[in-house]
């Protein structure tokens, strides 16, 4: 099948534990609230219903378009749903796709998939959906326009935490990794927001019922509005001001103290070839040497039975 | 496409088909946090890792190889991780003159970068391993009884199950742009750029619609045939001692690992 991962999906080994758990927090006090949410107020139906949302949401993300240049727009999916079915059902979706993404393609790791649903389903669905709900009762033009809007700027935002967590990690330099990120992504982006408007636009003109302002389902207080309008503006600012000072954004940060989780902490370890509680260098060396040992005597057990195996078999 | 492509290797028996889906979500994710455990730079500890994922591979009766073939899918990720080799926290080895930038990697750098990649890649192959013994249903009762919410838990099971519809609806409309969309060798087909984009949007408006009118079909049959809230399988979940002594073995073994990377 033609499935093509997208670069936002962080796999296991790219960001430290720090980073990895403090980011599954957050996601899981925001699944947990969307889980309840909506239990409280949909019925059991929307379950069946959101699933098979989720599972549209994965099947539309292979539908690309040829841009130029061998490159194809790709389509993340995350405004659409928090926009077409309510912000706290869009969550739940996004989580779902993010989860069998990393489940069974591998695409995206398990142990920081609490940051890849942050940065494609719970950003999307707040950026995307608060700043539509601004305009929900405006006309058709400016509704389209700021849905485009809000779904470039998401996926900008995502790609810029996405960013700052691969940094915060050590796994790259700040400096090269955000204006590369942000570059693709204001590619990618502009895709996003285009589908988007005009799968809206469709869908508004086949079944305008589906979205519906006075539909039970979508309703979202003004929260999202808040909320949404705040973290645009939050994105909008710091993306350009990290872009042109990486320096100053790695100041504030060891100000803070984070880097000294990130950064410093594992290679601090490396020079130092000393044994903590042993303190004896030779029996580090006999050490390594049976480790050594092991290992190639495990490998050379496994490859003899798997050779006889395959001789019998 | 159909379910197959996933499930053809779940029918075999093994020692780790048999285990029960919650040790082996369990294993997983504990081998994964062990690998981002270790420091960076552990390579016996790494080399440790690795065979522990060679025996699981075996005992899988997979052939050695299986999960090292399908683990290249995270291989364009790597791109993100090369700037770590320019880590300004080590001695440079070389300097790199590109003419608009100067790079200097550094033996930290280097040291950093294939850590990142040994560990990714270790996680990513339990990862295949996992799925690859794993009915999908058991998968998810394993979830479910690791406490993840009822809600999300379904939102999965359907989420896996119209995949694979929805992707065939999605190839019946890329055919139908295809038998729509003749050109002449040698000439540039289709529209402009924000046609196509428009055309696309419409497919992804179609496909809404399709999966939308469909999920509702679905939730009528399934209540008239008695649908619960809750989806079943067939294979019950007992936790036997030797799903227990896996498990203890495995965290046994874990530790050894860990032991190793930070003991030197």
């Amino acid at each position: 099948m033609n499935y093509s991962p997208a670069p936002l999906h962080i796999p296991d080994g790219f960001l430290t534990i720090v980073v990895s758990l403090i980011f599954w927090l957050i996601t899981i006090i925001m699944v947990g609230l969307a889980v309840s949410k909506t239990n409280r107020s949909l019925g059991e139906k929307q379950v069946p219903i959101m699933g098979v949302m989720a599972a549209f949401i994965f099947a539309a993300q292979m539908l690309n378009f040829p841009i130029a240049g061998g490159t194809s727009g790709h389509f993340l999916g995350g405004t659409l749903a928090a926009i077409v079915l309510g912000p706290w059902a869009g969550i739940l979706v996004m989580t779902a796709v993010v989860g069998i993404q990393a489940l069974l393609f591998q695409d995206g790791g398990l142990l920081v998939m609490g940051a890849n649903i942050f940065n494609m389903g719970i950003l999307t669905a707040v950026i995307g959906y608060g700043l539509y709900r601004l305009v929900i009762h405006q006309k058709r033009g400016i509704r389209l326009a700021v849905a485009g809007g809000g779904a470039w700027i998401a996926t900008m935002a995502a790609a810029l935490t996405a960013s700052l967590q691969l940094w915060l990690s050590g796994t790259t330099r700040l400096e090269i990794v955000l204006p590369t990120m942000l570059g693709v992504h204001a590619l990618i982006g502009l895709g996003e927001a285009l589908i988007t408007v005009a799968a809206l636009a469709y869908i508004e003109q086949t079944r305008p019922d589906i979205l519906d302002v006075n539909n039970p389902a979508k309703e979202g207080g003004r929260g999202w509005i808040v909320s949404g309008v705040l973290i645009s503006l939050l994105a909008v600012l710091i993306s350009p001001l990290a872009s042109g000072n990486p320096d100053g954004l790695e100041k504030v940060a060891s100000d803070l103290g984070f880097l000294g989780s990130g950064l410093d902490a594992p290679y601090q370890l490396l020079p130092d070839y000393s044994i903590p509680f042993l303190g004896d260098t030779a029996i580090s060396t006999i050490l390594a040497g049976a480790v050594g040992a092991v290992v190639l005597i495990g490998l050379v057990v496994l490859l003899g039975r798997n050779l006889r195996r395959q001789k019998s078999g | 496409m159909h379910v197959d492509v996933f499930d053809q290797y779940h029918f075999t028996q093994s020692k780790v088909h048999d285990l029960d889906p919650r040790i082996k979500v369990l294993i997983t994710v504990l081998f994964i946090l062990s690998n981002a455990l270790l420091p960076d730079g552990s390579w016996p500890a790494f080399a440790l890792a690795w065979l522990f994922l060679l025996i699981a591979n075996d005992q899988a009766g997979l052939g050695l190889g299986f999960t090292l073939k399908r683990s290249v899918v995270a291989l364009p990720f790597a791109l993100v991780a090369v700037s770590a080799i320019f880590s300004p926290y080590g001695s440079p080895l070389a300097v790199w003159d590109l003419g608009f930038i100067t790079l200097y990697p550094t033996d930290l750098g280097l040291i950093r970068f294939f850590s990142i990649m040994v560990r990714s890649w270790l996680s990513v192959q339990v990862a295949i391993l996992l799925v690859a013994t794993t009915q999908f249903s058991d998968l998810l009762h394993a979830l479910e009884h690791l406490r993840l919410p009822r809600t999300l838990t379904t939102i999965i099971a359907f989420l896996f199950r119209y995949l694979f519809v929805l992707t065939n609806e999605v190839f019946r409309i890329l055919r139908a742009r295809e038998a729509r969309s003749a050109g002449l060798p040698g000439v540039k087909g289709g529209g402009s750029l924000p046609w196509r984009i428009k055309t696309t949007g419409s497919m992804v408006g179609q496909l809404f619609l399709r999966s939308y009118e469909r999920s509702d079909r679905i939730y009528q049959a399934m209540i008239s045939r008695g649908y619960t809230g809750h989806i079943r399988t067939l294979n019950p979940h007992h936790m036997n001692r030797r799903d227990w002594l896996i498990l203890f073995i495995s965290i046994f073994l874990l530790v050894i690992i860990q032991f190793v990377g930070w003991v030197r």
